[in-house]
């Protein structure tokens, strides 16, 4: 499976999930929607990591990466989940544009 | 096992994953969503398993399926509850922004595959590598850094959900 054909597959599929991710960020008016958005796009990150270590033989060193992303991922969501409850509780609504209008 | 069957295998698991995260972003409710993002979070999981990357599938299948959806979960379940006709103006809404989703995905993925963009050549094999040894001798950094992040974490989460004071 350690072929150049297998690893464009793996990195076409890898590309997709990126643009689903993306637009669910742009197209989106709810912030754990675009929470979610990130979550796809990490998930895209990791998938491409762990090929790319496959392909190389440095699998040890993906994983090892891969391990790094997947705690700095939770921290993000559960910073990101208290930054929407926050909101939330002032605004009383989920919508992206309440961010707009936030001071600064 | 065979290449042919190795590969089969890896292209089914792609297609599932590229479906299931099609769900998580596509889904009108926020709870299949989450489902879904764990489902693709299990799918990655399998991947890792197929590409003999065990340590880090452990911890996508425990932290990315099981962590992740939990918060998910806490903050849909604080959040106000939508009523049947905001829930159908909502599904309208998400029907009219994601349609185009699909055909744009379907579109990049003929033109990649039939471009066909140079990839890089495999280098020589190295000595297979332990990945604790590399966690904790080559990337000892990287631990100090993760806990200091996943203090900052715990910290800003604490600051975030903190009540207000009384006066």
């Amino acid at each position: 499976m350690n072929n150049p054909e297998v690893f464009y597959l793996f990195g076409v599929a890898a590309v997709l999930i990126l643009i689903a991710g993306l637009y669910s960020i742009i197209m989106t008016n709810n912030l754990v929607r675009v929470l979610i958005g990130v979550e796809i796009l990490i998930k895209a990150v990791t998938v491409l990591i762990i090929v790319a270590g496959h392909f190389a033989n440095r699998m040890a060193l993906a994983q090892v990466i891969v391990i790094s992303v997947i705690v700095i991922e939770v921290v993000v969501t559960a910073v990101a989940a208290g930054v929407i409850l926050g909101l939330f509780k002032h605004e009383k609504s989920l919508s992206v544009r309440i961010v707009e209008n936030l001071k600064g | 096992m065979n290449g042919d069957f190795q590969l089969a295998i890896a292209v089914i698991l792609l297609i599932c994953l590229g479906l299931s995260a099609l769900w998580t972003v596509m889904t009108r409710r926020l709870i299949y969503a989450v489902a879904g993002l764990a489902v693709t979070s299990a799918f990655v999981t399998i991947l890792m398993f197929t590409m003999e990357a065990p340590l880090a599938g452990a911890f996508e299948l425990s932290v990315c399926a099981g962590l992740i959806p939990a918060i998910f979960l806490s903050v849909i379940s604080m959040v106000r509850k939508h009523t049947s006709q905001t829930l159908r103006a909502q599904a309208l809404e998400q029907i009219r922004r994601f349609w185009l989703l699909p055909v744009i995905i379907v579109a990049v993925g003929i033109v990649l595959l039939l471009t066909r963009l140079p990839t890089p050549v495999a280098p020589a094999p190295l000595a297979p590598e332990n990945a604790k040894k590399v966690l904790w001798n080559a990337r000892s950094a990287d631990l100090l850094g993760q806990i200091t992040i996943l203090l900052a974490g715990a910290f800003a989460v604490v600051v975030l959900l903190k009540g207000p004071r009384d006066e």
